[in-house]
Order: structure tokens, then sequence, then C-alpha cells
């Protein structure tokens, strides 16, 4: 199903995937058909990208182990891929400057597109785009939008006293734009009433709403590893396989970081006090 | 695990289709019986209702059936029984119950001894008959008290006879099932109620709803089961108006005048 004339949007999800479960993959899939039902999208690409060791998170185990299981449960998906970038880094970063990563990347990869079809048909459309089109006040036109994906819990923590910078809440809402899965009882929506930030950027958040609960946590699914109990169709087989292999989740893999202040709230609580 | 009770779960329903929550019930049923220190499952078995059975949107059971394979190949545990599927007209519980534990029985008297029989399954650790038990949802413990579903000596045999293990989804109450209920209350020692901690509703008839809308069900259902279905282009909106506005097979003979049923 070609649509020239859906504004391409990639989705990119940031989080600990620690680890990737069928609930993850799933706010993909809902993520997608919401935004292609609405007949303004075509979402091209899903982006995966497991946070790095230095998020300091209890239980985290390392990015390494994290981005395989991902790369693993995404081999079976056509469009939603592991990006390793920001796991990769030694230090913690913001989620603004990781989405501001990957559109940087997304640009440039449409720059190589320019170069190659040089003279092509869509080229004049793009052109008449970049020039005052609708979309001409959103980065650039030519470009697939990139979207934050994540669950209503990231959306209730932008209000979390110093876990996240006020101008990056602007920045990612306001520049790119959220989509929001929720559960059929929360009410995202309040959140974004409660914050002024939020709701002067309402227009640019979509809330998906999931019918089916669907609460597998990346919690339960560790307590139940170090428990000896089975997460078989919680996640991929070959997640499952690849956690017994490599005996990851263990009582003490779960104590890594229990006494270390996580580095969104370290680095805030400085700059603040 | 030796000396213990050699225990099969035997799960009876639609499998319209069959979901990763199905497999799910599994799963947690093995881990808490194995976790009572008494049993040993040695298999578990699915099996499809027939297509008389009268169910809404219900598919074709050799569909429901192979979808059920399909999912189930990569168990090495869990196994696919068409038996029920096969039948002409709709099987009471208690009847396939009896039918599944006369074969596992015959197959254990077979490897115990008489007779050179292959290698042994289920496995009889220190001579303890093998057990079947149904595997439920906390739903299922609910029609016990619909009036006029079960007869009463049913209840008993399946409760009693055999054993349930039944696993509780968010906010039903299996435990009061039980109380409320003379018969399973009387049981109870042979009731087995798991709890399910994280909340996981995907429901069949909540994957046929996405796959009639076009919406995606990946991830809630194998994918090789997904690729049937576009296969064989099963659950439209049409599909969804088979059996529509009928009644229950099992509810239908109920209806029937007493004397019939005398009979």
């Amino acid at each position: 199903m070609e649509h020239p004339d859906r504004t391409k949007v990639v989705l990119l999800a940031c989080g600990s995937f620690n680890p990737i479960t069928n609930m993850h993959l799933r706010m993909f899939e809902l993520a997608r058909d919401y935004l292609e039902d609405t007949g303004q999208y075509r979402v091209v690409r899903g982006i995966i990208s497991p946070v790095g060791d230095g998020y300091k998170k209890k239980g985290l185990i390392e990015a390494s182990h994290r981005i395989e299981m991902a790369r693993l449960a995404t081999e079976s998906s056509d469009w939603i891929r592991v990006d390793p970038w920001e796991g990769q880094l030694a230090e913690w970063v913001e989620t603004a400057k990781v989405i501001r990563h990957h559109y940087e990347e997304l640009v440039a990869a449409e720059h190589c597109n320019d170069e190659v079809d040089t003279v092509r048909v869509g080229k004049k459309r793009r052109h008449e785009e970049r020039e005052g089109g609708p979309y001409s006040n959103h980065l650039r036109a030519d470009v697939p939008q990139l979207k934050l994906l994540c669950g209503a819990d990231v959306l209730e923590s932008f209000s979390v006293p110093n876990l996240w910078k006020s101008e990056d809440i602007a920045e990612i809402v306001g520049r790119f734009g959220l989509v929001c899965i929720t559960r059929a009882g929360s009410d995202a929506w309040k959140f974004v009433h409660q914050s002024d930030v939020l709701w002067g950027h309402r227009k640019n958040i979509h809330v998906v709403k999931e019918w089916v609960t669907n609460e597998i946590s990346a919690t339960h699914v560790r307590r139940a590893l170090r428990r000896g109990q089975s997460v078989r169709y919680l996640l991929p087989d070959a997640v499952v396989r690849y956690v017994q292999e490599h005996g990851l989740y263990s009582a003490e893999s779960e104590e890594k970081n229990a006494d270390v202040i996580l580095a969104p709230l370290q680095k805030y609580a400085k700059g603040s006090s | 695990m030796a000396g213990r009770i050699p225990l099969v779960l035997l799960a009876c329903g639609s499998f319209n289709p069959i979901t990763h929550q199905h497999m799910r019930l599994f799963e947690l049923a093995r881990d808490h019986m194995h976790q009572t220190g008494q049993f040993q499952v040695v298999g578990g078995i699915v099996s499809p209702v027939s297509d008389v059975y009268g169910k809404q949107g219900l598919a074709p059971a050799r569909h429901r059936v192979a979808m059920a394979r399909l999912a189930l190949r990569s168990s090495d545990w869990i196994t696919v029984d068409d038996w029920e599927s096969q039948q002409a007209d709709w099987t009471e519980t208690v009847v396939t119950m009896r039918h599944h534990y006369s074969r596992i029985l015959r197959q254990y008297q077979q490897n115990t001894g008489t007779g050179g029989a292959p290698p042994p399954d289920p496995r009889p650790p220190d001579g303890a008959a093998p057990q079947l038990k149904l595997l439920c949802g906390a739903d299922f413990l609910d029609t016990f008290r619909a009036p006029g579903l079960w007869r009463p000596e049913h209840v008993a045999e399946v409760a009693g006879r055999f054993g349930l293990v039944c696993v509780s989804r968010g906010s039903l109450q299996p435990d009061r099932a039980v109380h409320e209920c003379d018969t399973l209350s009387r049981h109870r020692a042979n009731i087995f109620l798991v709890r399910e901690w994280v909340r996981n509703e995907i429901s069949a008839t909540e994957v046929r709803r996405a796959l009639r809308r076009g919406l995606s069900v990946k991830y809630l259902l194998p994918d090789n089961v997904i690729d049937y279905i576009r296969q064989h282009g099963l659950y439209t909106w049409e599909s969804e108006q088979k059996n529509k506005g009928g009644v229950l097979r099992p509810l239908e003979l109920q209806r029937a005048p007493p004397e019939m049923l005398a009979d």
C-alpha cells in the first residue's frame, strides 16, 4: 500500500528493554495501526533504542545483552529494528538528545536519497512541499517525522521532579511528537491536562488505547526468571533461549545499582541545587 | 522429581484461534503443580471443541486444530488432540476426560510391565498411577454455578475423580466460586488455584475482532498461526456471523424435555 500523499513517520522507543517483551513489540504494532488509520500517516520504521548502562537503574543488565535480545526479538519484523547507538554510550544521555541523533540520521539518509535520484518525478513534488506546504513548520518535509513511542507511564513521569528537563519535554513533544499507548482503564489525557507544556502541544500527542490488557512488564519477567518460573510466550522464544544460554537475570543481577541514584535524578538534582 | 505423581493437563475450549494466552495457562499451571512437590507434569493436551458446539464465529475444527498444532510445534510437552473436535455431536467435558484418561492409563499399564512396550510416556515414577486434570481459566469455574449447565454428577466427577487446575485472571475470584458451590467445595483438595499476577487478557474474541478489522495481531499469537490465518482467509466479518443467534449445543441439549434426557 503506497500512499504518496501521507506523511512518513518513524517511531522511536527508548527504554531499558531489560529484557524486551512481547508487550514492547505490541506497542509498535498498535501505534502503527492507529497512525495509519488516521489516513494522514504512513509508518515506515520502528526503532528500539535500549538505554546505556550509565542509566543506573536497579537490575539493569549489560547493554550488550539487552541490545542482542532486542535484535533477536525483532528478527521476525519487517519494520522494527534495534539501534545500538544509545546503548553503547558510556554515559547516560537525555532522551531529547537520542531523538535529535536519530533525526539527524534520517536527514542524512534522505540526503543520500536525494543525491541518488536526481531527476525523479517525486522530486518536484518534494520541492513544492518544502515551500510553504502544510508541514513547513515541521522540520523538513521530505524527511519522515520522528515520533517518540511510549507508554502512559512516560507521560506520567514528565511530572516527576528532576527526572526531565522542562525544555526537553517541550522539544520532544513540540518539535517531534509523542505516540502514547494506554491501557483501557487509564486516562492519559489527564496527564496532558495537568501539564501546561503537554497541553500546549496536545495536537502533537497521539493517545492510542489498548483494548486488550496486556501487562507483561519486564519487572515481572525478571522476577519469574530468578524464581525459575516459565516466561514462555511472554517474550519471543529466541529471547527466552538467549536468557537461558547466558544465565541472565538472577537474584544477583537484580541487586545491580541497588543503592545507586538513577542517572537523570543525579544530574538534574545537582543542577537545581 | 522421583516419587511424584505423573500428571497430564487437559484444556478444552474453542481455540478460535489459539493465542499466547492459552499457552501461558499451561506454563503457569505446570510451574504451580511442580511447586506443590507432589506432581510431575508429563504432558499437556489441547482439545479443540467440535463444530457442532455452535459458538458464534467458530471456524471449522480442521483449521482450529491445524493452528493449534502450528502454535505448539515449539513446545516439548504440550500437544493437540483432535478426538473431541471430530465427534459428531458436542462432547461433555467429562466424556472427553474419560476418553483421554483411559488412553493415558492404557499407555501407563503398557509401560509398567505387561508386554515389552516402547519407552514410557508418561513415565511412572515408583509406580504412582498417572492423573489427568482439567486446566481452565477462572471464568470456567463460574459455569459450574450457572443453572442447568452441568449435571451435578459430572461436576463431582470432574472435580473429584480427576481434579481441576484453575488459573485466575485479574479480578476474578475463583476461591469464591469454589466456596459457593457445595460440590466444588467438597472436592477443594483436588482443585488447584493458580494466581496469574500479570493481567494478560489476550482473548480469542479480541484477536478475531482485530483480524476482521485488518489490525495487527502480531505478538498476540505465534507468527506461523498468523500466516495460516492469512493463507486461509480466516476470521472475516462473514465468518463472525456464523452461528449468530444460535443456541450453544450444551444449552440446546438441556432444553430438551427431561424424558428425552433420561433416554
